[in-house]
């Protein structure tokens, strides 16, 4: 059932594996932090304003206090340290103290014997606010010239509605832009969207009467939470200890502290007995930290062979309340544009704003995916305009492998050209594109995406992951991992890692993980490193358990300690595989020779691999991962209801450490670029349509993301380049391959029936009204000639 | 307390269990806090994501739209009861095998709806798999390795139904 990868000596990796914890998961044994419940555990409710931008003048908690079955209530007050998931930009504190930036924003919270209790306690909390005028529109926020400010200025004299402005510019731009045979221009929209993990969050905290805290978490940052409840507690880091349970995804939604997560552990602080937050999903839409929307303006300049000579950006974030990862987004919007293709020159000047609204962050494809729409709708418009196929114009301008490029990342493995020619093939698109009757219409795009970042998010000099792993006398190995189990099945991966390196069945590894008392530092579930970083790691301390047990086998077998192979439950002589013992023997021999078989494992990034100018860190990765995706299309013209019929996945992957798994993080990405281009709008009222600043649609009824009915077909075609530095090859394979799928939605919309789709989503109303836009003008046209 | 207490019998996995919980108290509330069958998941409560689904006299139900009182006299089965005593149901080794439950946030859910669609039509045509499970969302796989899962089930269901039947 299970089959073996026949093209390598490895006997694991490679092939189609269950996950360890599969069963568990189909069986309802899994328990996430929800389904955890301890004696005497409070419930805690959050109170949020009402306002999108006001002063707090007052907070009057004493009704609530005087509640039976209230134990306690803090506010803004009780936790005044201000935090931010980036270091430079801390500009939030757990409750707000003096200032509610948006509808949504934490004030006080409670907590109390049941969840009914603590409801009731917050209407009896009483807020006096003053309220300020409130910036939805970033245009408007980037003109403030007078405050209030949404925070405030850096400096006297600046707009405090500013987070960053990032202009980098490499090569001659303007001179290769007049000098370009041809130029296109476009303005372009990405309407924001949210992560919706079906889990919502939940933490829970306990206080013991020791003075150690402790906090569970469905958290994709185990660590940096750990370091920032000390921190904003005021409690020495080495007394917390953060414990993560399985997490019910996350897709980036998770990857920086919440309100509760401190809210949980001060009121454990304050009543001495756990307490629990599980946040509803209408607050699940609130915290959100999700795509930024992006007002962008490109300019690309080419040659009439179709060869890029100059790419020109302006782009405008529209940020949220608070900067959340802003800086990183800021300079990600411009810096991850610079591969597949060859671009001699290239500008980018992005500015992030704060604006009234839940603060945006890092989403699939964090800061890159916007910007990827705008420059492969552009690419389409080169092509149509030179009158060259859209895959030849993308292969003509490929970058190629081991490489620098214009920003100066260093690209190793580059599997692009391969993934073109799958999906040109899987598409059948010489036959079909340009082709199909109206209505009906294949596009293409290319992206690329970072496997890790070489920095990390606090500097220091420390492991980006490691593990530990101990060996026993029954034959088993133990595996400890710090790393973060969201669904994308890093502990499997760790498993399948030992199991290969340690000659024993996968289900004699067992892998245990997610608690900062016991498990080394991982840094989290974000920016595609897990696979690369905590798979080296693991290769790195079973390779040291192996050589024991090799050397202890040889000494047995009078041989060199080369000759000892380990697999599938044995030690094998290579020259003669008839003489083997039972892997249990070996471990045996080795525990004699050596004593007790325990070893670590650890990987650090290269860092001497960047450009050196002002965030030339920024972006670099040890390696990147290359998409294309053809998507086929029919839309209906009397409608405007657009079909994605089908969309071809090609992925480099580097190596498909478990292709089932690589498929899932395929076709789970290509599905949510599929919906952010056709469904989502994480959107706002504004005056005229309402409250200002309350989401339009904070539920999963109104707020719509695809079904089993509306999800196309997904086909995943696995390219594998071999990475130098990857775990056995491997690169990353769980935001890669979102970024294509939604300009090769747009480039298809356009072969259908001859629109230009610049804004997001392609809903059926935008669809139509295009579609009359563009018969008007030519009817106009005709009647004109 | 304004709210009042009232004990609950219900028929879940084939056992009679009572238990006391607010008088508006949800199912999927009382599975959950109440029996502790944690198997059963609160996504919205509100009955629009298909987390909370399990079998009310083998209909798929929304837990957590559910009156604990209307389960009353009906026999109820959670994820915790699809699998037997020799080993778990063909649907959830199916999904294990081909990777349907990434996060397994969801996959309770649609275990159910989906062992209700086979329960009623062992050999479930694609198209009507889609159908069935329409009310249960999943944010991780984009459904293709679900689907794929609950076709293999029923491959395997199909062919256990007719080695039976060759069995005189």
């Amino acid at each position: 059932m299970i089959s073996r990868n026949p093209q390598s000596d490895l006997t694991l990796i490679g092939s189609r594996l269950r996950k360890i914890d599969g069963l568990e998961k189909s069986t309802g044994e899994a328990q996430f932090t929800d389904d955890l419940a301890f004696a005497g555990m409070l419930h805690g409710k959050i109170l949020r304003s009402p306002h999108p931008h006001a002063r707090i003048l007052s907070i009057d908690t004493s009704e609530a206090l005087a509640m039976e079955g209230v134990h306690g209530v803090i506010t803004g007050r009780d936790m005044p340290v201000k935090y931010g998931i980036i270091p430079w930009t801390p500009d939030e504190s757990p409750l707000c103290v003096e200032r509610v930036r948006y509808i949504g924003d934490g004030v006080a919270a409670v907590a109390a014997v049941d969840e009914d209790t603590a409801i009731r306690a917050l209407e009896a909390i009483h807020v006096e606010y003053e309220e300020l005028a409130a910036y939805l529109d970033p245009h408007a926020a980037l003109e403030a010239t007078t405050g209030p400010f949404i925070h405030e200025p850096k400096k006297e004299g600046w707009n405090g509605n500013i987070t960053k402005t990032v202009k980098l510019e490499f090569g001659a731009v303007d001179e290769l832009m007049d000098s370009s045979d041809v130029v296109v221009e476009g303005e372009y929209f990405f309407e924001g969207s949210t992560h919706t993990p079906i889990e919502p969050h939940c933490a829970i905290g306990h206080y013991q009467g020791n003075g150690k805290l402790t906090v569970w978490s469905a958290t994709q940052v185990p660590h940096y939470l750990h370091r920032e409840l000390a921190r904003v507690l005021d409690v020495d880091v080495a007394e917390v200890r953060v414990i993560q349970p399985p997490v019910g995804g996350a897709f980036g939604g998770k990857s920086e502290p919440f309100d509760l997560e401190f809210c949980v552990a001060k009121l454990a602080m304050v009543t001495g007995r756990p307490v629990k937050i599980l946040y509803t999903r209408e607050e699940v839409f609130y915290a959100h930290r999700g795509r930024h929307p992006f007002h962008m303006r490109y300019r690309i300049g080419a040659d009439r062979d179709g060869m890029l000579r100059s790419v020109d950006a302006k782009i405008l974030l529209d940020g949220g309340a608070y900067a959340s990862f802003g800086l990183v987004t800021t300079y990600y919007s411009g810096q991850l544009l610079t591969a597949p293709y060859t671009m001699p020159a290239y500008r980018f000047d992005s500015t992030r704003v704060y604006t009234n609204k839940p603060a945006c962050g890092p989403k699939r494809g964090h800061g890159s995916v916007q910007p990827r729409f705008a420059f492969e709708v552009q690419l389409d418009k080169l092509a149509e305009r030179l009158d060259i196929d859209p895959i030849e114009l993308r292969r003509r301008n490929f970058i190629g492998e081991h490489t620098r490029t214009v920003n100066e990342l260093r690209i190793t493995s580059n599997g692009f050209l391969e993934c073109l020619d799958s999906v040109e093939r899987a598409s059948d698109w010489k036959a079909r594109f340009g082709k199909l009757p109206h209505g009906r219409g294949l596009g293409v795009a290319g992206s690329t995406y970072i496997t890790g970042t070489n920095y990390p998010i606090y500097p220091n000099e420390m492991p980006q992951s490691a593990v530990q792993l101990q060996i026993d006398r029954s034959g088993r190995v133990a595996v400890f991992s710090g790393a973060s189990e969201i669904g994308q099945g890093c502990d499997s991966m760790v498993a399948y890692i030992a199991a290969e390196e340690l000659g024993v069945p996968l289900e004699h590894v067992r892998v245990y993980r997610g608690d900062t008392d016991f498990t080394p530092v991982d840094l989290g579930a974000y920016s595609s490193r897990v696979t690369f970083m905590l798979g080296n790691a693991t290769i790195d301390g079973a390779r040291k358990l192996k050589r024991k047990v090799q050397e202890a086998v040889a000494e047995a077998w009078e041989c060199k300690s080369g000759q000892v192979l380990l697999a599938g439950g044995w030690a094998f002589l290579a020259a003669d595989t008839e003489r083997k013992m039972p892997i249990r023997e070996a471990f045996n021999l080795a525990e004699a020779k050596f004593g007790a078989l325990g070893s670590t494992g650890s990987y650090n990034t290269p860092k001497d691999v960047h450009g050196e100018y002002r965030g030339g860190t920024i972006g670099a990765s040890p390696a990147y991962s290359f998409t294309a995706h053809v998507a086929e299309v029919e839309v209906d013209v009397e409608t405007g209801v657009v079909d994605v019929v089908k969309i071809w996945v090609a992925h480099d992957c580097g190596r498909a450490l478990n292709p089932v798994l690589v498929e899932g993080q395929m076709e789970g990405s290509a599905y949510m670029g599929f919906a952010e281009a056709l469904m989502e709008e994480h959107v706002f009222k504004d005056a005229e349509h309402g409250k200002a600043g309350l989401h339009n649609a904070p539920s999963l009824l109104d707020y719509k993301i695809p079904t089993s009915l509306d999800t196309p077909e997904l086909e995943s075609l696995i390219v594998e380049s071999i990475d130098p530095e990857g775990p056995y090859g491997a690169k990353e394979a769980g935001e890669g391959p979102l970024h294509p799928s939604i300009p090769a939605i747009a480039n298809a919309i356009y072969d259908a029936v001859g629109i230009r789709m610049d804004s997001l989503p392609f809903t059926a109303p935008r669809v139509w009204r295009a579609l009359r836009a563009a018969h008007e003008a030519r009817e106009l046209a005709m009647s004109e000639t | 307390m304004s709210t009042s207490t009232e004990i609950v019998r219900l028929r879940v996995n084939g056992d009679l269990r009572e238990t006391g919980v607010p008088s508006h108290f949800t199912l999927l509330e009382t599975l959950r806090y109440g029996l502790g069958l944690t198997g059963s998941k609160q996504g919205c409560d509100k009955g629009d994501c298909g987390a909370c689904t399990v079998l009310l006299d083998g209909s798929p139900t929304l837990a957590c739209i559910t009156p604990v009182w209307e389960a009353e006299g009906k026999d109820i089965v959670t994820v915790e009861g699809l699998g037997s005593a020799q080993g778990p149901h063909p649907l959830q080794d199916e999904f294990d095998l081909n990777g349907a439950a990434q996060c397994g946030f969801c996959t309770p859910g649609i275990l159910c709806s989906a062992a209700a669609l086979l329960e009623r039509r062992p050999d479930a045509s694609r198209a009507e798999i889609q159908e069935a499970l329409s009310g249960n969302l999943c944010r991780c796989t984009g459904y293709t390795k679900i689907l794929d899962a609950v076709e293999a089930a029923s491959a395997r269901l199909c062919a256990l139904d007719s080695s039976r039947e060759e069995i005189p």
